[in-house]
């Protein structure tokens, strides 16, 4: 049960709290790329219209949540402004950051990707080549500082998680399951498939915004070899390496 | 050399915490902070600093601690531990009760021990510590190797450098009615978000039954043994963000609520949301302690919460000064 509900012009939406320091904003319960981006231009609207107490909010595939500080605000009236910015309709049209982030497909930075194929039916090349077929909608940051949920998959990748996680997945590897793929920022254990790694950083702590993606970005992959991987790799230890993005309307 | 402290011995778990890191969850950053955050507040306040200034929490057995400066001011609190305070080449021992500040020189050794009341405390100094902060905050979060001193726990050998390097003489202050450290009294919790993800039963049986604090726990979460709840249908659900206090139930059926370093987002059902006013309260509880959960409505949150405020607010204007006894 919701503390209130209402109509927006085509979703429904749901207030939950989550104790009385957050509020959820939901707006449907599956992975939806038309859901995401009015998660997304809801948070855009939050931001902008700085409501009284509210720290941050957190987009998820499905949802919005705004973290709080109870003593400055309730509930109720954050409830009521937030309801009353879902209803609004957006003046300007909104941007995204477009990337593309070069991936070694190479066996010896792609552990599991004689296995994916296996599993598919598909030669290792088709893999990759269908792997780079997409730009993927970045979803949401989440697990680990820095994870990007990228999605979708082409069908024929969908595959579940491995049952028994790996104890080390190495920085930077690119992985799938299910309907998305992702690259571990930092060394962490993990149930992805691993089928390249990048030798961009996608997570660093001594810039102002440390995640290199964000919610809402479109990623592209560039295949590299081990020689070009290796090349970044040295370049961006040494703080000479940037990746750029280019602005586009979403 | 540089004011500092230096770690003579790091106990089991002691980092540097302050109120947490906001502004970086949608990058995927836990809050991270003190686990027992009016502790820290307190702690913060004996010494004369602002609330979120870091302090070390010292989590079941805590730091030992050598005054590398002319003089420091530090306060203990969170636990019924006293500070042991090491003069003469260490070969005298006094006990500073908790609750208190106490002025310390050059030489002095201090030390925390075993955490008693409260699996932490919180070891302030007057000045803080004088450590840039990373992502606007203090608070160490281990597992991403970032934040506090170096991204850890402390180590033997460690010099934390402090802010000042001597403080006046006089100063020294204590509550005297300190909080109590009451583990006894239910959790109190907000139902939801994804209550209905389980059966009706499992409700009944969450509010009515005694959960142990399993040995498994930590910063990040305090799993808890005790009857099962079941979920209606499956336990994983697309995945949603996480508030500090959420209490999610995996497909063990076995809840863990959700602590300071928390992931951002996860995929199991939540089945309530323990009210900030309590998570201090949570946040002391030790390994093998027994609590329960009780419901109670959002406003009813938010008015025990703002009393809290005033509650504290109250003790710290009742702050006494130690009498000089030399």
């Amino acid at each position: 049960m919701g503390l209130l509900s209402g109509q927006t012009a085509k979703t429904d939406v749901t207030l939950l709290p989550c104790g009385d320091t957050a509020l959820v904003v939901e707006f449907g319960d599956t992975i939806d790329r038309s859901l995401s981006e009015t998660v997304l231009r809801l948070q855009a609207r939050v931001h902008s219209a700085t409501l009284p107490g509210v720290l941050e909010t957190v987009p998820t595939f499905r949802s919005l949540m705004i973290h709080y500080d109870p003593t400055s605000t309730c509930a109720a009236d954050l409830s009521q402004q937030v309801l009353a910015l879902a209803h609004t309709k957006d003046t300007v049209t909104p941007r995204r950051r477009g990337w593309r982030v070069p991936v070694c497909y190479e066996p010896d930075y792609a552990p599991d990707l004689a296995a994916v194929a296996k599993s598919t039916g598909l030669s290792p090349d088709a893999v990759v080549s269908l792997h780079l077929s997409v730009r993927y909608h970045v979803y949401m940051i989440g697990f680990l500082p820095g994870f990007p949920y990228m999605g979708d998959l082409p069908p024929q990748l969908v595959l579940p998680r491995h049952e028994d996680p790996r104890v080390r997945i190495p920085v930077g590897a690119v992985a799938i399951a299910r309907s998305m793929t992702g690259i571990y920022p930092v060394e962490s254990p993990g149930g992805w498939h691993l089928i390249g790694r990048t030798p961009v950083p996608m997570f660093d702590v001594r810039s102002a915004s440390p995640s290199l993606l964000a919610p809402g970005d479109a990623v592209a992959f560039a295949p590299i070899d081990a020689a070009a991987y290796q090349e970044i790799l040295a370049a961006s230890k040494a703080g000479e390496y940037r990746l750029d993005c280019t602005e586009e309307a979403a | 050399m540089i004011a500092h402290l230096k770690v003579r011995d790091a106990g089991m778990h002691t980092t540097l915490q302050d109120l947490g890191r906001f502004g970086f969850q949608s990058m995927g950053v836990p809050v991270s902070g003190a686990l027992d955050s009016i502790s820290l507040m307190l702690a913060n306040r004996l010494v004369g600093n602002h609330d979120n200034t870091a302090a070390l929490e010292n989590l079941y057995h805590g730091a030992t601690l050598e005054v590398c400066a002319d003089s420091v001011r530090v306060a203990l609190t969170g636990s019924a531990t006293p500070l042991q305070v090491l003069s003469n080449g260490e070969s005298d021992m006094t006990e500073i009760p908790p609750w208190r500040s106490v002025l310390l020189r050059r030489g002095q050794v201090l030390r925390v021990g075993a955490v008693r009341g409260s699996v932490c405390c919180y070891l302030a100094v007057a000045g803080g510590f004088d450590i840039p902060p990373c992502l606007d905050s203090l608070s160490t979060y281990v597992r991403g190797a970032f934040g506090g001193f170096a991204g850890r726990a402390l180590r033997v050998g460690d010099a934390l450098p402090l802010v000042l390097f001597n403080v006046r003489d006089n100063g020294d202050q204590y509550f005297p009615n300190p909080p109590e450290l009451d583990t006894q009294q239910p959790l109190r919790v907000v139902l939801g978000p994804q209550q209905h993800h389980f059966t009706d039963e499992a409700l009944e049986i969450f509010l009515s039954s005694s959960y142990t604090v399993s040995p498994h726990s930590d910063r990040m979460g305090m799993r808890l043994d005790g009857p099962r709840l079941r979920h209606r249908s499956g336990y994983n659900i697309v995945s949603d963000a996480i508030a500090t206090g959420a209490i999610q139930v995996p497909g063990s059926g076995q809840p863990i609520v959700l602590l300071a370093d928390h992931q951002t987002t996860g995929g199991y059902p939540k089945i309530a949301n323990v009210i900030s006013a309590d998570l201090p309260r949570a946040g002391r509880l030790r390994p093998g302690d027994s609590l329960r959960f009780q419901a109670i409505e959002l406003a009813q949150a938010e008015v025990i919460r703002r009393e809290q405020v005033t509650q504290l607010d109250a003790m710290a204007a009742e702050l006494r000064p130690v009498a000089v006894n030399r």
